[in-house]
């Protein structure tokens, strides 16, 4: 009798979930489907793999190489800095002022993307950038770096990826209880020791999963490089976008979807590599 | 838990311990003020007192994992004060489930022995003895999230043992464990820390935990020792009121000072150290509530208010003329007809109590 209950009772939560699933059918569910179909498919409505075997070379297939590197240039750089930042609030006091600007700051910045971060960042080091004149104003004459070429988006792209490196690796380093460390120092253990046989391993997980989810971050992205280089840069999101709005050659638009299914087959991976690494840490950081 | 082991891990003699004047401030909160404490080789200890007299602090700083303001640690004589955590040899089993998690229960056990440069295929040897100690072979290859809290323990245990430490530390192993297990361990570890003949310091606020265990029992309160002796000695003789009133229960019934007596309820008890208060002087006796005895009378002094059953024992609570209430714990046979507003006669056992002003 509780149990036929409390059946029921699940059962009437979870249509709390129905809008949301409604959201990710109709946004993601459908226009995915639409986009592994439209792959295979020819205007005709016929199935063919011209279109993937198109998308696989060039000039698409350097649009692929071209965005692979920077979004794992961006990554790593973005990984590597992150946690250095987390390590260093994570040693401050819980409920610090240091923790709460920086855990506020990480939240607002890792979403600031797309044409209002290009426009902030031409206005402050474009070749008529604010900072740009200030510095050269003091003899430091930095106008020959190019925003719109591979570092300059390399260099935007890190403005949002190291603040969400920050956010999602900062629980891991929570978790990491110090009396394993003190464990570790009773048993003998150096700092380094400990690093190495528990901390490193621990956090291992953590941030191979946090450098997949950033990859994937900048591979999607798309607006901010954009508005940027105005498709001067071969990015799979900027190429997708011109043979979709029929920029490229009219009647293309299942080379798009070829172009997208690359995409989300990349991005897909990355994320579950994420999800794996996840699963992991919980395991062991909860 | 029946488990044969290694020769190597019989009793080998202990390390003395001294802590000599050990002082430690948190800011305006004096955690340690002046603590001494001498601890025989072998010999097992527990630090018992109330949540913040300083008990925790005062083995951290013998571990090395916090610094004393003043005062210093000697082991086996040698001032290791200065000495860092990983170079003291001794080993701590902490309170919440310390084993590192990316590591198996029998990995964590050789952890210690691995730092020690010990060969992959000895520390194998020596967790599989260990984890045998403890009761968990059929563990060794499980992680700390597919075991118990009492298994996590046992494996914590094993792990402080195996490289074989100079000084054991227990920080309130028990505390997070269901009551059954904890009984259950604790008989264990004072066996093995017999068997092993280490040197044992035992944190704990469990005052059962501390008197089943220890060959002495240090109560503290307020960052000082208030007395270190048998746990004997201080259940039945404490040195302080706030002993008296710590370890286990007790009563405060008025009396009146006599010398070396008091008068409570019309009875003479001896005193166990005289107040300094002239004679006829009003005073508080300290009373066990098993050393207050109650027979039912018609024309009793008190009456019962309540009674608790205990199993063995039941408590009864009876409430004197003064609206005083006091314990008395009976054999649960005795307690039969003292129901809840009965009158009954009340007496004490002859022994000395404690007066305090």
């Amino acid at each position: 009798m509780a149990d036929t209950k409390s059946r029921n009772r699940q059962r009437l939560d979870l249509l709390g979930l129905l809008p949301f699933l409604a959201y990710v059918a109709v946004f993601l569910g459908v226009p995915t489907v639409s986009v592994v179909l439209g792959a295979f498919q020819d205007d005709a409505g016929g199935w063919t793999l011209s279109n993937i075997s198109a998308a696989a070379g060039d000039p698409y297939l350097h649009a692929f190489v071209v965005s692979t590197e920077i979004s794992a240039l961006t990554a790593v750089i973005g990984a590597v800095v992150g946690l250095a930042i987390a390590f260093a609030v994570s040693a401050s006091p819980p409920g610090g002022v240091l923790r709460q600007v920086v855990s506020t700051a990480s939240g607002v910045l890792a979403y600031f993307a797309g044409v209002p971060l290009a426009f902030a960042f031409i206005a402050a080091i474009g070749s008529q950038g604010l900072v740009t004149k200030w510095l050269g104003a003091l003899g430091l004459d930095i106008s020959g770096f190019s925003l719109f070429g591979f570092a300059g988006i390399t260099l935007v792209y890190l403005y949002f990826q190291i603040p969400l490196m920050v956010l999602v690796i900062f629980p891991a380093l929570e978790g990491l209880r110090p009396q394993w460390q003190e464990a570790a120092s009773n048993l003998g253990a150096s700092r380094w020791q400990y690093w190495r046989l528990v901390g490193g391993p621990l956090l291992l997980p953590p941030f191979l999963g946090a450098l997949m989810l950033l990859f994937a971050n900048a591979f999607a992205a798309y607006a901010t490089a954009a508005a940027l280089t105005n498709g001067i840069i071969p990015l799979v999101p900027i190429q997708i976008a011109a043979v979709m709005s029929g920029n490229v050659a009219v009647g293309q638009e299942n080379l798009g979807n070829a172009l997208g299914l690359g995409m989300i087959l990349i991005v897909g991976i990355a994320l579950a590599g994420y999800a794996l690494m996840q699963r992991r840490t919980s395991r062991w950081l909860r | 838990m029946t488990a044969t082991i290694d020769p190597s891990t019989e009793a080998k003699p202990g390390s003395p311990v001294r802590l000599a004047g050990l002082r430690r401030g948190y800011g305006q909160v004096t955690a340690l003020d002046g603590l001494d404490l001498d601890i025989a080789p072998g010999e097992l200890v527990s630090l018992l007192g109330p949540s913040g007299c300083g008990k925790t602090t005062a083995l951290r700083i013998v571990a090395g994992l916090e610094h004393s303001d003043s005062g210093a640690v000697f082991v086996d004589g040698k001032d290791i004060t200065k000495v860092p955590a990983n170079k003291r040899d001794m080993a701590m089993v902490f309170q919440s489930y310390s084993l590192f998690p990316n590591l198996t229960a029998g990995e964590n056990v050789a952890f210690g022995l691995r730092l020690r440069g010990v060969s992959p295929a000895e520390r194998r040897k020596r967790a599989g003895e260990l984890l045998e100690l403890v009761g968990l072979t059929q563990h060794y290859d499980r992680y700390a999230t597919q075991m118990s809290g009492g298994q996590q323990q046992r494996v914590a245990l094993a792990r402080a043992l195996a490289i074989e430490p100079k000084v054991l530390l227990l920080d309130e192993p028990l505390s997070a464990l269901d009551a059954k297990v904890r009984v259950q361990l604790r008989d264990e570890i004072r066996s093995l820390q017999q068997r092993l003949g280490i040197t044992t310091l035992f944190v704990t606020h469990d005052q059962e935990e501390a008197l089943s265990m220890s060959d002495r029992v240090a109560v503290m309160n307020a960052g000082r020792l208030e007395q270190c002796a048998s746990p004997d000695e201080v259940y039945t003789r404490p040195a302080t009121p706030f002993v008296a009133a710590f370890v286990g229960a007790m009563n405060r019934i008025g009396g009146i000072a006599s010398g070396t007596e008091v008068e409570v309820l019309g009875q003479r008890l001896a005193v166990t150290q005289p107040p300094e208060v002239p004679a006829g002087a009003k005073v508080t006796a300290l009373v066990r509530p098993e050393s207050v005895l109650l027979t039912p009378a018609v024309a009793g002094l008190v009456r019962v208010a309540r009674s608790s059953f205990r199993g063995p024992v039941t408590r009864v609570t009876v409430e004197l003329a003064d609206g005083t209430e006091v314990d008395s714990d009976l054999p649960s046979s005795a307690a039969v007809d003292l129901r809840p507003g009965t009158l009954a006669d009340i007496r004490f056992a002859p022994e000395p109590v404690m007066v305090i002003q």
